[in-house]
């Protein structure tokens, strides 16, 4: 590759083109705005109990975000209620002026993480409905994600083929952290149910599964959950590897979204070197453990790594493939990646046009 | 192949206690009362199977015995093999795994006195790790204490999978003990299993456990450096032990970027975390996570920007590399020196006493 870097990030590349937004959070603007697609059983149950999940806050994060709702200063919408709840203000701010062809929605504030199953099942199906109500079907370049009751298999694999072949979703969608790692059985009949209908699993960073945040235990600081998530997310993609899922479901894609991806190459590396040594420990495992990741993986790019060098990226890059990653801002939250500044300049035009849409839309099936 | 230089510093042997009973001889009455009356077994931990292949290299594994359990072998395996000056010996007998922590205490002073006498008085060019009893601060300070004046200890040694994230403030006592007795703090893979060896919860096979090592040792540099450890204690030195490294110029662009999004969460990190682990962190060679062509490893260090932060390991006797290749191909001459001699010499200072008071 033949690319020239300047010392400072440039502002002045511009994205002519068309691009994908495969990392968008769209918010409710009450929350009572999920009650119509909710039976009535369960708002009594939301007014008494609230939401149990895997953690002690009856509301908000357990560890408190940096600004509210982890958002842009400039995203609150003008007629009110939170950033990333008002379609024509992220028109206006995200969609018009970044020409965004394919905005993928990843709602996170669902039912996943909840305790209750029933519970979380009622307010995915919710969510799923609602991203159609209020979103898909307002605006064509808006895809959504199903969310799934993400612990009980069954009834998550049954609400994931209940919506076969509606063109409004086009992924399914996971939090990172569950009660165990995303490679045990009890998440196959997802993966099952995905491969079925076709639609890559996103597995997102967030989410809490009553484990501490590191193997020794709860640290203290938001930025420690913040760069944690690219320590869960290697393990969630090592178990997903070593568990043999990609060989039971061969046509399975996943993308892993907001957890980075500069760490690929060396847990490959890692994983490959022990495979050599311990393969005798699973033995289902028919490839070399970093074959199953060029194959079965793409990755969202924000937030991207920020090296001192940016040609350091870059090499990461292509240690992990150019048609392996998708362009993603993250909007409305605080680290949005601008998308005029991510790449420098002298990328290769077929790169480039891969990075912002094609990938997307290949992975995706968008024409 | 790139040959090792003579009068290096190997900074990673394991020598094996036999079993547990190895250590009733360095424990009192009621200790040794405790192991024989309750029928405790051996305490070895499932972050190291014996029989596991990565707990020894096949030409390293014994006859009989646990494999880094003699001395002869480890003098003829490794230390008259690479033909090093100083070997530091981290034994990773599972004293951490018990929830007493009397218990631990107690283990952990037998296995210093064990390795005190069975390795340290058998070979002039043995150092020692303090084994420390983690669950207790205050009994941690002072095993370090009664240690230290031994001045073949170089080192104080913690697991990377505990009961706490390193940085916490409860732990500062040991590192400020530490810092004034001029031992060096060294961080090695491996679990308690007081918590999941995961941070999304138990996987199912022993491959796992040994990947997420690498991540624990990331999860633990961001604990120590935003609690502002090395803020307290500017020249406290840490060493990451089989932690591999591979991993740590991606892991530090991260870092780096959201310290600069929300540093007013912790104001008192007065570095950059990339100075920090440049100034206070140091990684052992062994494990080398990358393909085995001189290209790929030489941008690896390239993205690490420093030539100061490796320091030479066998490992032994776990299985990281084959014949006499525990370097890596490829590197330069000046590098081989940093990483086999100058490094270590800068990083564990009380090496420099011993060079400077035995003949």
């Amino acid at each position: 590759m033949n690319v020239q870097f300047r010392p400072e990030p440039s502002a002045s590349v511009g994205v002519k083109t068309a691009i994908a937004d495969c990392d968008i959070h769209p918010a409710r603007a009450a929350n009572d705005e999920l009650y119509p697609f909710m039976a009535k059983r369960w708002h009594e149950h939301l007014v008494a109990y609230g939401k149990q999940a895997y953690h002690g806050m009856m509301e908000g994060p357990p560890y408190p975000k940096a600004q509210p709702n982890a958002s842009r200063r400039d995203a609150w919408p003008p007629e009110g209620g939170p950033q990333g709840s008002s379609l024509s203000f992220m028109q206006k701010q995200l969609l018009d002026p970044y020409n965004v062809a394919l905005g993928v929605l990843n709602p996170l504030n669902s039912g996943q993480g909840l305790r209750n199953q029933d519970l979380a099942g009622a307010i995915c199906s919710a969510i799923n409905d609602w991203q159609i109500e209020k979103w898909t079907s307002k605006d064509s370049r808006l895809k959504g994600s199903i969310v799934v009751a993400n612990e009980d298999g069954v009834s998550a694999a049954a609400e994931i083929r209940k919506r076969a072949g509606d063109k409004n979703f086009v992924q399914v969608l996971l939090l990172s952290r569950n009660v165990e790692p995303l490679g045990q059985r009890r998440y196959w009949p997802i993966y099952e149910a995905a491969a079925e209908i076709g639609l890559p699993v996103g597995i997102h960073a967030f989410g809490f599964g009553g484990n501490p945040l590191t193997p020794s235990g709860w640290p203290s600081f938001y930025i420690e959950e913040m760069v944690g998530h690219a320590q869960c997310q290697q393990t969630v993609l090592a178990s997903l590897v070593l568990e043999g899922v990609f060989e039971r479901y061969p046509k399975l894609k996943m993308v892993m979204i907001e957890a980075g991806f500069g760490w690929a190459p060396s847990l490959g590396w890692r994983l490959d070197k022990n495979f050599e040594r311990l393969h005798s420990e699973v033995p289902y495992l028919k490839r070399k453990p970093s074959e199953y990741i060029r194959d079965h993986i793409w990755w969202t790019t924000q937030p991207m790594e920020d090296p001192e060098r940016r040609d350091h990226l870059f090499q990461v890059i292509e240690w992990i493939g150019w048609d392996k990653l998708l362009f993603a801002t993250d909007y409305p939250h605080w680290d949005f990646d601008e998308p005029s500044r991510v790449l420098p300049a002298g990328v290769s035009d077929a790169n480039r046009e891969a990075f912002y849409l094609g990938n997307a839309k290949k992975l995706y099936g968008i024409a | 192949m790139t040959s090792p230089l003579p009068g290096g510093v190997d900074c990673d042997l394991h020598p094996a206690v036999p079993h547990l009973t190895s250590l009733l001889p360095y424990m009192n009455d009621y200790w040794r009362d405790q192991v024989t009356t309750r029928g405790m077994t051996d305490l070895v931990s499932q972050s190291y199977p014996t029989n596991s292949p990565i707990s020894s290299r096949p030409d390293w594994r014994p006859g009989q015995g646990k494999p880094g359990s003699d001395l002869a072998d480890m003098q003829k395996q490794a230390l008259d093999r690479f033909g090093v000056r100083y070997g530091i010996c981290n034994p990773l007998y599972g004293v951490q795994m018990v929830f007493s922590e009397d218990m631990q205490d107690a283990f952990c002073r037998a296995l210093n006195d064990w390795l005190a006498k069975e390795w340290l008085d058998k070979d002039a060019r043995l150092r020692g790790s303090i084994v420390i009893p983690a669950q207790s601060v205050e009994k941690s300070v002072t095993e370090i204490e009664r240690c230290a004046s031994d001045k073949r200890f170089v080192q104080v040694l913690m697991l990377v999978m505990g009961d706490m994230p390193l940085g916490k403030r409860a732990y500062w006592p040991i590192y400020a003990a530490a810092e004034r007795l001029g031992l060096t703090i060294g961080i090695h893979a491996g679990s308690a299993y007081h918590n999941p060896p995961t941070s999304v919860g138990w996987g199912s096979y022993h491959i796992e456990d040994y990947v997420a090592q690498a991540t624990a040792f990331q999860t633990q540099l961001t604990s120590l450096i935003v609690e502002g450890v090395f803020a307290r204690h500017p020249n406290l030195k840490m060493v990451m032990l089989e932690s591999g490294f591979t991993w740590l110029p991606a892991y530090l662009w991260r870092l780096h970027k959201f310290w600069r999004g929300i540093r007013m969460e912790t104001p008192w990190v007065d570095r950059a975390p990339l100075e920090i682990v440049r100034s206070n962190i140091r990684f052992s060679l062994q494990p080398v996570d990358a393909p085995p062509d001189p290209a790929t490893l030489n941008r690896l260090f390239d993205h690490m920007q420093s030539d100061e932060l490796l320091l030479f390991s066998t490992d032994y006797p776990h299985w990281q590399f084959d014949g006499d290749e525990v370097l890596p191909p490829g590197l330069s001459p000046d590098l081989v020196r940093k990483i086999m001699i100058d490094n270590p010499l800068a990083t564990y200072g009380r090496l420099e006493f011993a060079k400077e008071t035995t003949p």
